[in-house]
């Protein structure tokens, strides 16, 4: 069966590629500290099962240490623009293939995989389906780019490398901030935010009630950086005891609209850094904060109306 | 109390723009020590953790198709198509993007877009070559362009896949009031998630109206 390990072995060898690629690259005088932190990352993400968690541990904060004195981007070997210009003219709209080849393999990857078994025993892990999917459509993508370009693994590994150092730390915020979530429930610090609000605003009015939910929701996403991670939190404290349990309203609107408001909070915080902080890298952007800034009035303007939606429709069939 | 520090070196480092990595970092390692865990104990914590979410990282397997298409003029191509089509502006570009992308996040298909995929190598070079065809960019217009590409990216894809019932929040809210006994269909959790959709689409796509004005009123004057 083919589980994520695999996955993460497959992922784990193209950062190595890379930070090998860093460790060849004689122009940077810097290369050691992008070979050290992309090579610890690949350790991290090979050996990660069964390496001791306290030697993971230690290579996340000498990643967040190397990050802190600064990654330089290696040489770059890519194409200038008018080789660029002349080979779009030459292969025109072939060039898009590839990359929507690889949507539409991990589409019907997901739908068709988990059919697929050998006996009883499904060739894929049913529960990791999209992501062996996923990884599926980036290799069946990477064969057809290789193909349509005529060129080599060495070729794709610098490529890589080219994008991945544009990012730099970026790239690994998001796993970084999904352990900092981890910790965060091992602490209980989503509990005692949730009791420092129904403790400090009296709810005595169910409008008081939907836009503290609301509101919460938004404001305990933009902490978590997560609407799933509030959305227990926020529920078990007001949403099921108040605005359900004490003034009467239905489940289902509280939910959906709660969930909803959670999402506005995610477009509004850098700890959304897969949405938010990694797209700004991605396109090269100097503000790192750019894309939150252009999200900002439409996260606003909807957790208006979802509150407000709340509010009208949640206590349409009257009090308990 | 003590263990909310870890939330305080968050906000603190990043409103003084330290290094995020290096901010999250602290505040997971704050955050363990303020619980009474012993710092050797809060390593192991923070290794396990981060080794447990090893799958966020799978969807860096793109990046050397990205990269090699890139290196084949991908970006440029993007470019000349779009310098072809009459009456394409940057809002639109983007306004068709958002649609596309909606739509098939409402069926469920959240994977047809994304930033390293799809913004960087197609919709961004459209949406810019669309604004340049009145004259050059300046480097903050091409930065604010590229920004609004990947709000659309975002925005588009958050309210649309509520409408799809097996997507994962649906499932979490149904989970979550089933342990409470309250049991309800995912049908009706996407339904009330229809208007906000709705509302998602005016609001941005009026952003985005306003955006081409506003590129507009940019060339002349200039």
């Amino acid at each position: 069966m083919i589980k994520l390990e695999a996955i993460y072995i497959l992922t784990g060898a193209m950062f190595a590629a890379f930070a090998v690629s860093h460790a060849f690259d004689r122009t940077n005088s810097r290369r050691w500290r992008s070979t050290v932190f992309w090579g610890s990352f690949a350790a991290i993400m090979i050996t990660g099962t069964w390496l001791p968690h306290l030697i993971s541990g230690a290579l996340v904060i000498l990643m967040a240490i190397l990050a802190t004195v600064g990654l330089k981007p290696g040489a770059d070997t890519t194409t200038d623009a008018p080789t660029r210009e002349a080979s779009a003219a030459k292969l025109g709209n072939k060039l898009f293939w590839p990359a929507l080849a690889i949507p539409v393999v991990t589409v019907a990857g997901t739908l068709l995989l988990p059919h697929w078994r050998i006996g009883a025993m499904p060739v894929v892990d049913p529960k990791q389906v999209t992501l062996v999917s996923l990884a599926l459509g980036a290799m069946f993508g990477l064969g057809w780019a290789l193909r349509l370009l005529k060129s080599d693994g060495t070729t794709a590994a610098h490529e890589g490398r080219r994008l991945i150092d544009a990012m730099g730390w970026a790239a690994v915020l998001p796993q970084a901030l999904a352990a900092l979530g981890g910790i965060f429930a091992a602490a209980g610090v989503g509990k005692i935010v949730a009791a420092l609000a129904t403790d400090t605003i009296p709810m005595t009015s169910p409008t008081v009630a939907v836009v503290v939910f609301t509101c919460g929701m938004a404001l305990f996403t933009i902490v978590m950086g997560n609407a799933f991670a509030a959305f227990p939190v926020m529920t078990a404290g007001i949403g099921l005891p108040l605005i359900v349990g004490k003034f009467g309203g239905d489940p289902v609107v509280m939910s959906a609209l709660g969930m909803l408001s959670g999402f506005c909070g995610t477009l509004l915080t850098p700890m959304a850094a897969n949405f938010n902080i990694v797209p700004a890298a991605v396109l090269e952007l100097r503000d790192r904060y750019g894309v939150i800034k252009v999200q900002a009035p439409t996260a606003f303007l909807l957790l208006f109306f979802n509150t407000a939606m709340m509010a009208l429709f949640v206590f349409r069939h009257g009090p308990p | 109390m003590l263990v909310l520090s870890g939330i305080a070196v968050v906000v603190l480092g990043f409103a003084l723009r330290f290094n995020p990595l290096l901010v999250v970092v602290a505040a997971a390692l704050v955050t363990g020590l303020t619980a009474g865990i012993e710092p050797l104990a809060v390593v192991e914590l923070l290794g396990k953790a981060f080794a447990d979410n090893r799958f966020i990282a799978i969807a860096w397997l793109v990046l050397p198709v990205i990269g090699l298409l890139e290196r084949g003029g991908i970006r440029e191509q993007a470019r000349r198509l779009i310098a072809r089509l009459h009456g394409a502006t940057a809002g639109r570009v983007l306004s068709v993007y958002f649609l596309l992308r909606q739509i098939s996040a409402t069926l469920g298909l959240t994977s047809l877009g994304g930033h390293v995929q799809m913004v960087r190598p197609l919709i961004a070079p459209m949406a810019e070559a669309a604004a340049e065809r009145d004259g050059p960019l300046d480097q903050e217009t091409r930065e604010a362009i590229r920004a609004n590409a990947a709000a659309v990216d975002n925005i588009a894809a958050f309210f649309g896949e509520d409408v799809f019932i097996a997507i994962g929040s649906i499932l979490l809210m149904r989970g979550f009031l089933a342990q409470y006994g309250i049991l309800v269909a995912p049908f009706e959790l996407a339904l009330w998630a229809v208007p906000t959709a709705v509302l998602a689409f005016l609001i941005h796509n009026a952003r985005l109206w306003l955006l081409d004005r506003r590129l507009a009123r940019r060339k002349s004057g200039a």
